[in-house]
């Protein structure tokens, strides 16, 4: 016997409440807009510049001994934390530290982290300093914007694809699910206020790839499955497309959430807001596969007969006497 | 479809054997890790037997290359530091001084009084007594400018002068600024790279990036500041009087004098009078460029109190050679043509075009020609990364048998297939990057655990086709073949547009952003590859043998 998420065969409407799920996703989008402008990202040093020291010691971590040791310094912003995960021993306990870039300052000094170190060890006399990372300023400006025209550059280039693969009312429902899928990642992350440094903006391109991974095998489907059935309503065409994809959907994405969760659980902390930004980009790329980018599909229309040139444009009643 | 030929059969698997047999040294990485170390050592002359021993571990006509393990895994210090590029003008137009003032001396008839006055940095004003000789002092110092042997710098000169009143301005021209700060940051890497290797570390990571900035890697270093200190030090360079040349390193080199290797001829030693004429803290150029015959050579020029120096003891010893030593090692023993006055010469030898421009690098290289402003720095001790090393295997085992499992329940016999695929797969992955020699970054095997994930994908696509296919009914054979050609276009779509993203990823990236995309492009090639070709095959090899009427997939 045969372990099936997904019955053979599904015939589920997923459009009769698309109103629903677009209203879903709008409000989403709503918030995690709002939550951006309100609460910001944290970003990490990378993106901001300044130092942050990982600290480890057998001695409990006493965040609050640990700032009147650092305020006496006069560092402006310093932020401190504790780092719990499960294969921690009790005698390990470790500490984020973080400084902000300190006021015009190109260069990192060597002296800043020397005065921080010092007034640790006075706190915890065995603390050790695992590890101690400085970007300054004008590196971290220059990261920002590289990250950012990475993650327009990969979705032009996907845009283009679609549309030369595909039809551009594909590309545009591609791209408008990864927009969606971008925006919540970036949500979340500024809700829950997890580090979002370099490594979260690979985060954000793997869901782009993944996203679209999904979204191209259901227009693979539709597409074949518009030359195949050349009269029936397009919203019919795509949800039967998407019926039939749908065991593969939910197949690879539990495949993907298996090694992913794994990762969360068991990669350590180091890696762990990384891999957070997958699962959840895994989670909301395969939905908006599923109701956004079809969605925006039927609202554009597509030219149905493949074979004579366009006459009425992009409407899905255009070749009902082909 | 369902015919794959035999030579086309023994293609495929020849290829994941190789693919197996380059990832192979990652399973035994330690002990790969010290027959390579061992191997290198007796290369170098250290054939001890405790080497012979460590070679041993490994037998030889097995592939060896291993993954480099990146700094948060293996720890480390990272740097990127920034070449102060304009400190070197100051320098350049400091050491024009007497060279103009030398050839303004004769003209002083026409020219009056000539005086150095205050110049902001990398100018030099020059004031002379008669603003009416100013077009000949203007000439007179133009001829000292010296052509640019560049690309785009082709047909200028170094140095633009100009007269304003009675003020004579020298600047560097803007060609040369250019050239000068490429040659700068070159010297600096060339430094950092000497300093570096001579602490002899692991795999250093030494590069330039965009035009004035050195990224510098050091895995197993204590700490980033270690690394500034090792970058800190100034190589040695002196010109010596040569006593003597030999092959015997351990004879009395006599009182005052010592003995030193050469850099470039094996076994030979020259005997040197240990006090130095010149030290390089007084070169303040060398370039590549030929002798009056069209042969390379390098070009140099000291400063005023250099070349004082330089100029009495050559007068003083024409036809005797001197030694050019940098750290203890005689780069070139030339013999001294001539009086050599105005501080700046040329070393002559058989040099090829390279080796000129090698010798040049190294002569500037004695100290670093420039500030460097340090943008960036980042310490993970070994701890962190052996911690990571652990929770990142536990973490992929994991996945793996979870996905496996997974795979048997949901399509039993041909989840086994895909199963073994995956395996070939992350085999693959390390073999190809064993071979490329890549940097396997905590990101990066977070890469490779996503591929866990998502190459099955490709096998799912085709499994689930084959399903639909069979409802049709048209036999398990036809159901298989039109399972693969109708994924194939869901297949090839969907993995191109994740290897776009991986490969802007990796040119836009950097460091560990870098390491995962190139884990994750090279996933998505090898389980493209498996899922079409080795899980086919598997297939096909299993239903000639046993012929079954119906299949479940």
């Amino acid at each position: 016997m045969r372990l099936k998420l997904i019955p053979q065969e599904t015939s589920i409407d997923f459009f009769k409440l698309w109103k629903v799920w677009v209203g879903i996703s709008g409000v989403l989008l709503l918030l995690a807009l709002v939550s951006f402008m309100a609460r910001g990202l944290n970003y990490g040093i990378d993106f901001r510049g300044g130092t942050t020291i990982r600290t480890e010691s057998a001695q409990p971590v006493d965040v609050a001994a640990y700032r009147a040791a650092l305020d006496t310094l006069d560092l402006g912003d310093v932020s401190i934390s504790e780092v719990f995960d499960p294969s921690f021993g009790p005698d390990k306990n470790v500490a984020m530290v973080r400084i902000q870039a300190q006021d015009e300052q190109e260069a990192v000094t060597p002296e800043l982290i020397a005065a921080v170190e010092g007034a640790l060890l006075q706190v915890a006399p065995d603390i050790k300093f695992i590890s101690v990372e400085s970007v300054g300023p004008k590196v971290s400006g220059e990261l920002i914007k590289t990250a950012i025209l990475a993650v327009v550059l990969a979705m032009g280039a996907v845009l283009i694809y679609v549309w030369l693969r595909f039809e551009w009312q594909f590309a545009v429902g591609a791209v408008l699910a990864l927009v969606h899928d971008v925006v919540l990642t970036i949500g979340i992350f500024s809700e829950i206020q997890i580090r979002f440094d370099l490594a979260i903006i690979a985060a954000l391109l793997t869901i782009v790839g993944y996203s679209l991974n999904d979204t191209v095998v259901v227009f693979d489907r539709v597409r074949e499955n518009l030359r195949k059935y050349k009269k029936k309503p397009l919203s019919e065409v795509l949800n039967q497309s998407i019926n039939e994809t749908l065991s593969r959907t939910v197949m690879t994405s539990v495949t993907t959430l298996l090694a992913l969760f794994s990762l969360y659980f068991l990669g350590g902390d180091v890696i762990r807001g990384f891999v957070f930004a997958m699962i959840w980009g895994v989670i909301v790329g395969t939905y908006s596969s599923v109701f956004i980018a079809s969605t925006v599909v039927l609202w554009l229309g597509v030219k149905r007969d493949w074979s004579k040139p366009d006459k009425t444009g992009g409407n899905q009643f255009a070749n009902v006497d082909a | 479809m369902f015919q794959i030929n035999l030579w086309r059969r023994v293609l495929i698997w020849l290829l994941c054997l190789t693919g197996v047999a380059l990832a192979l040294p990652n399973a035994f990485y330690t002990r790969v890790e010290q027959h390579n170390d061992a191997i290198v050592a007796i290369e170098q002359g250290a054939d001890t037997p405790e080497n012979q021993r460590l070679a041993e571990l490994w037998p030889n006509w097995l592939p060896s290359d291993l993954v480099n393990l990146g700094l948060d895994l293996r720890g480390g210090a990272h740097l990127l530091a920034e070449v102060q590029v304009r400190d070197v003008y100051e320098s350049r137009m400091e050491a024009m001084w007497p060279e103009i003032r030398d050839t303004l001396r004769p003209l002083r008839d026409t020219v009056g009084t000539i005086r150095l006055q205050k110049s902001p940095p990398g100018t030099l004003h020059v004031r002379i007594g008669d603003a009416e000789g100013m077009n000949r002092a203007v000439a007179a110092v133009k001829d000292l400018a010296r052509p640019i042997q560049t690309l785009t710098g082709a047909g200028s000169t170094d140095i633009t002068v100009r007269g304003q009143g009675d003020m004579l301005i020298v600047t560097l021209s803007d060609a040369e600024k250019q050239a000068s700060d490429d040659r700068t940051v070159r010297q600096a890497l060339e430094i950092v790279r000497r300093r570096i290797d001579e602490v002899g570390t692991r795999e250093p990571t030494i590069q330039r990036q965009g035009s004035d900035r050195i990224l510098i890697q050091v895995p197993g270093i204590g700490s980033a500041a270690e690394l500034k200190e090792i970058i800190g030090t100034t190589a040695q360079l002196t010109f010596n009087p040569v006593v003597g040349r030999g092959t015997d390193a351990n004879s009395n080199p006599g009182l005052g004098n010592k003995i030193l290797p050469s850099i470039d001829e094996n076994g030979v030693y020259y005997t040197i009078e240990s006090a130095p004429v010149v030290t390089g803290e007084e070169l303040v150029d060398a370039q590549p460029s030929f002798d009056q015959n069209g042969r390379p050579a390098v070009s140099f020029r000291f400063n005023t109190s250099g070349a004082r120096k330089f100029g009495n003891y050559t007068a003083e010893n024409i036809g005797s050679p001197f030694a050019i030593v940098l750290d203890d090692e005689v780069i070139s023993a030339p013999v001294i043509q001539s009086h050599i006055p105005g501080g700046s010469g040329i070393i002559t030898g058989n040099f090829t075009v390279e080796e000129s421009t090698n010798l040049a690098v190294l002569l500037r290289a004695g100290a670093l020609p420039a500030g460097l402003d340090f943008l960036e720095e980042r310490t993970i001790g070994p701890e962190l990364g052996q911690d990571s090393i652990d929770a990142g295997k536990i973490a992929t085992l994991v996945a793996f048998v979870a996905v496996l499992v997974f795979m048997v329940l949901s399509y039993g016999l041909f989840g086994v297939f895909a199963n073994v695929a995956l395996i070939l797969n992350v085999a693959m992955i390390f073999g190809l990057l064993s071979l490329i020699g890549a940097t396997l970054t905590l990101p990066g095997i977070a890469g490779i655990v996503l591929t866990v994930g998502m190459a099955v994908d490709a096998n799912v696509l085709v499994f689930e086709r084959i399903r639909e296919e069979l409802k049709s009914a048209r036999g398990p054979v036809r159901a298989i073949e039109l399972g693969y050609e109708r994924a194939l276009s869901a297949i090839l779509d969907a993995n191109i547009t994740t290897f776009i993203t991986a490969v802007i990823l990796f040119t836009m990236g950097s460091g560990p952003v870098r390491g995962f995309a190139v884990t994750l492009g090279l996933g998505i090639l090898t389980s493209v590859f498996t899922a079409i070709f080795v899980t086919r095959l598997m297939i096909v090899m299993w239903f000639e043998r046993r012929r079954p009427k119906t299949i479940e997939v």
